[in-house]
This record gives structure tokens, sequence and C-alpha cells, in this order.
């Protein structure tokens, strides 16, 4: 089976979720990739290094500087004419994208795999991670995408694809990009980030969130992340949230701070290696599940944590 | 401009799902049902854009059991003026509802079609995106804000590394993130007054769209048990035990 592989990269440079997808299409067969953008030479030298890399298909061209849905799926579709599945990360720009490609080429998607249990037979997480479906398609092609933390990321060097330029087809001309506003962080990315500290309403403002997070993130070279409730009450901005419709996380150690455990929080981060919760509340659902858990006033333990570290 | 909003009836929010003993999906026998959170803030905001006078008639569609006409009656008594109700009892993935929508979309005609951006039961996250390809119209996914700005409609999409913004021309698709709206209640004299807003009835049929399904779903089981560890009483041995895992220096 040949397998095409969308590249999500930002800033010069492949993200990780896309690396967990190459070892996703592994599984299935021969690895191509697809990497859509305006002067990505780079990029598609670094994604032709990439471990197990066959083909890197480079669709280069201006109108898809920002990589929009409407210009880059007909892309992909085009390719899938001599391709038996597609896989893109399951990213916002994965989700974007793949069930775009799925539509043009009348497949029904498999979204966010687990694993992979054949050839057409995945499982894949369904009521907020408290199901988890094995599914067999019967569609001739498929159109996959792939949850990061479920598989290994492929490495970086060893590979030698060849790079060849594709048609970049034109632009519809009906979107465009206007702005983008991304947040600055010196830290580590939430989605690879082996430690995560993440705080709850509990922080009761912004401005405590961060004079008490962020020491304690800095200290342990963590990332920060943040429940539902701490990015609706404005405590964080939304790409921080952790959770089924936020982000997937699977840290080795992930420390949750005034986060009660609801469902869809603990979805996204209940595969950490090690979850250590501090919660006033001894009763939260966070500390069933947690392996390490400290009943107490996060005012005063956050910052004593912090010092003692 | 017209609006079209899709809703889907979906396991109540706060009910926690159960998988069925012998494996073959999730028990919801005498389970509380309910509009999918999503898509009441994809109504919510189609309410929003009609009061301020950028749309002037809004369609709620569903696809889906007899019973799904009580999400339509919400969808209409929060605002929506009249409803179509593609009715099955078969369980339709997403390709086949986008198909569908497709027709209706062809039919009505609207200015933008709003979606929730996934349903809170299979979690695709796939009926928008393929919707607006079927229509070959553009999407603005994960939408926190929409704005309409002269001939274009701006959307403020929450992407992984912050905010994006695309404008698209209409028709388009939006589907709704989170953080978009605080979708309204119905008030009583509204739910009221929606018993009489128009109903209309379908069938897959009716639109010449196959729902067979193409995944073929083999077992649905629970997801490994994490067991609740240790409570330590102090900083000091919590971050002993961190050391004694070796996940902290």
């Amino acid at each position: 089976m040949k397998t095409l592989v969308l590249v999500e990269h930002a800033g010069g440079a492949i993200k990780d979720a896309t690396l967990a997808a190459i070892t996703a299409a592994s599984k299935l067969g021969e690895v191509h990739l697809l990497v859509a953008g305006k002067g990505i030479d780079g990029i598609a030298q670094s994604a032709s290094k990439i471990a197990g890399v066959g083909k890197v298909h480079v669709a280069d061209d201006a109108h898809l500087e920002h990589q929009l849905a409407e210009d880059v799926a007909p892309v992909a579709a085009q390719l899938m004419g001599h391709h038996d599945a597609f896989l893109a990360p399951a990213t916002t720009f994965g989700k974007n994208i793949a069930p775009r490609v799925a539509a043009l080429l009348d497949v029904m998607q498999i979204s966010e795999i687990m694993s992979v249990e054949g050839e057409d037979t995945f499982t894949r997480p369904i009521y907020a991670g408290n199901a988890i479906a094995t599914v067999r398609s019967r569609d001739a092609k498929k159109v996959i995408t792939v949850r990061g933390t479920a598989f290994e990321k492929a490495a970086r060097e060893g590979g030698s694809g060849t790079v060849e330029a594709v048609d970049a087809g034109s632009a519809t001309g009906k979107s465009g990009f206007v702005s983008a506003e991304m947040s600055k962080s010196e830290r580590p990315e939430l989605t690879s980030a082996k430690i995560i500290v993440s705080g709850g309403r509990a922080f009761g403002s912004s401005d405590q969130f961060h004079s008490l997070l962020d020491p304690l993130a800095d200290k342990l070279g963590a990332a920060v992340g943040a429940s539902r409730a701490a990015v609706d009450a404005g405590y964080a901005p939304n790409d921080y949230q952790v959770g089924q419709t936020g982000k997937i996380v699977a840290p080795e150690l992930y420390i949750a701070i005034g986060i009660s455990g609801a469902i869809q929080h603990l979805a996204g981060m209940k595969d950490a290696k090690t979850i250590v919760a501090i919660n006033k509340d001894e009763e939260a659902p966070i500390f069933q599940i947690a392996d390490i858990g400290l009943v107490g006033d996060l005012f005063k333990i956050v910052p004593e944590l912090t010092g003692k570290l | 401009m017209k609006l079209l909003v899709a809703v889907k009836r979906v396991i109540d929010f706060n009910v926690k799902p159960r998988v069925k003993m012998d494996g073959s999906g999730v028990d919801l026998a005498n389970v509380k049902m309910s509009m999918n959170p999503f898509d009441e803030i994809a109504v919510e905001e189609a309410i929003r854009l009609k009061e301020k006078g950028i749309a002037t008639e809004i369609v709620a569609v569903s696809i889906g059991p007899a019973k799904a006409q009580e999400t339509l009656r919400t969808a209409l008594a929060m605002g929506a003026d009249r409803a179509i109700l593609v009715q099955t009892d078969d369980e339709v993935e997403p390709l086949a509802v986008a198909k569908i929508l497709a027709r209706i979309a062809e039919e009505e005609q609207p200015g933008l079609f709003i979606l929730g951006k996934q349903a809170i039961d299979d979690d695709s996250n796939q009926v928008g995106q393929m919707l607006a390809a079927l229509l070959g119209w553009p999407q603005g996914t994960f939408a926190s804000k929409v704005e309409a700005l002269g001939d274009k409609v701006h959307v403020t999409r929450e992407v992984d590394g912050g905010l994006e913004t695309v404008a698209l021309s209409t028709p388009a698709v939006v589907t709704t993130d989170l953080r978009l709206n605080e979708p309204r209640y119905a008030s009583l004299p509204n739910i009221m007054k929606a018993k009489s807003k128009p109903l209309a009835m379908k069938s897959p049929a009716d639109f010449g769209v196959e729902t067979a399904p193409r995944l073929e779903v083999l077992k649905v089981t629970e997801p490994p048990k994490r067991q609740a560890g240790d409570k330590v009483g102090s900083v000091d041995e919590l971050i002993g035990k961190l050391k004694t895992l070796g996940v902290v220096a």
C-alpha cells in the first residue's frame, strides 16, 4: 500500500505531530509525503531526511503560503490518484484539511486513530474518550487523521527520500488569509512537552494564574496548560486548553492544579505517565486518576513547590 | 441572507456514557438526550446574526430519529424560523450527512451554513469540512468570532498556536468552537411559540443519498482504567515521590 502523509509545518520547521502520523502510515505501507506552502525548499529537504520516507511531493506556490484547506485539499486529492491512504495529524491543521480531501474522494474519513489493527482496521476514541471503537473501512482508499500521542515519533534523521515538485493547482479565490495571532512562548509546546503544569478555575484570575503557574513551569522546563473552565473564564488563551475539544497530551508528568477533573478534561490528559493533582476538595474526581494527590490550598502549595524544586 | 444551521440529537453533555456489555456500542436506552453543545452555539450565532440585521431567515436542519423533532423544537424556541427533519433510524455517517446537507443547501441557497465543529458522540469533526468541499464553498472551521464585513465574512479560528482569521466569500460554511458565544435559554413563551413554527419531514431517499455505512464498527470497548494512587500530606513528600519516580531531578 502507498500512503501519502500531509506534513504540518510552521516557522520553517516540521511539527512533531507529523512524525507520529508518519509512524502510523509506515504500519500501512510505503510512506510518501506532501508538503504544501510557499518557499519551502528547506522544509522539503528536512522532510526527505525523516526515517522511512520514500518520496516527498512538494507543492510550492504563492497561493499555498497559508495552507488554506480550500487550496491544499485539491492538491492532496489529485495525488491520491496513485496513493491508497491519506494521513494527516489530528491537529487543528489536519482536522481542517483531511475531511475536505475525504469528501473530494468520496471516502468516509477515520478520525483520530489510536492504533492500526490491520490494513483497513483501526481504533479511535468516541464519546470524549469514554469508549474506544474498533472500525473497519469499506472504502477502497482511506483518509485518516492520527492522534499524535498514540504513536511514536519517526526519527527526523536517517531517511533518504527523493523530492519531487507537483502541480500546486491554483487559488480558489473564495478564501483568503487575513491575520494570525500566535501565542509566543519560550516554553515547550503543549503537545510535545515532557512536563505540563495545568491550572483550573480555582486560580481566580488571569494574574494569579500566570504569577503562580509561570514560575513553576519555568523551574520545571514545563509547558503550561489549562482546563476549559480556566480558558472560558479568560485566565488563559484558547491554545492552552487541554481536553477532548482542546489538546490531547501525554507527557511524562502532568501536574493538575485547581482542576476538578471534568470528563472532557480527563479525556485530554489521562495518558500522561504520571499525574499529580493538587486541589483543596479531596472529593474532586481528578484524585481518582491521579498517581499522587495533595489536598490543600494552591495559593500556599504552588509557591512552596516552586521554591523547593 | 438566509442561514442554515445543522443540529444533532446526542447524549446529554452531563451524562457519563456506558459501554454495552456485548461491546456493540454505547447504551443510550433511557439516557437523557440533548442538542449537541457545539450545535447550540451554531444556533445562537445564527440568531445573533439575525438580531444584527445581517440574516433574514434561519432554517434549522437535523438528520436522525423522529425524536430529533424535539431538538429542532429547541432550535425553534431559541429563535430559528423553521425546521427540516430528515428522518431515519439508521446511524448516518458524516459523509452521508454532508451529502444530504449539500442537497438541502442547493435547494435553500443560504448565505452561510453554520454547524458545530463536532458532535460529542462520535467526535468525528468532519461534516462541515465535507459539506464545504461537496459544495465547492470556502470554510471557516473552529470559529471563535464571525463578522460580516462588506461582501466577505471574516472568521477567527481557534488553531493550535493561537488564533487565525480568514476572509470568506459567501456562500460559506462555518463550524463553531466553544468560545464563539454563550447560547441562550429558550423562554417559556418562545417554547410555546415554537410549537406552531413549521417543521418539514423528509427522508434520506428524498435527497437520493445512500446512507449505508462505509465504516463497520467491529466492537466498542471501555478504555483502560487508571487506578487512583496515593495522597501525600505535604509539598516535601510530593517532591520526594517525584524524585523517586525520576520525573524531576
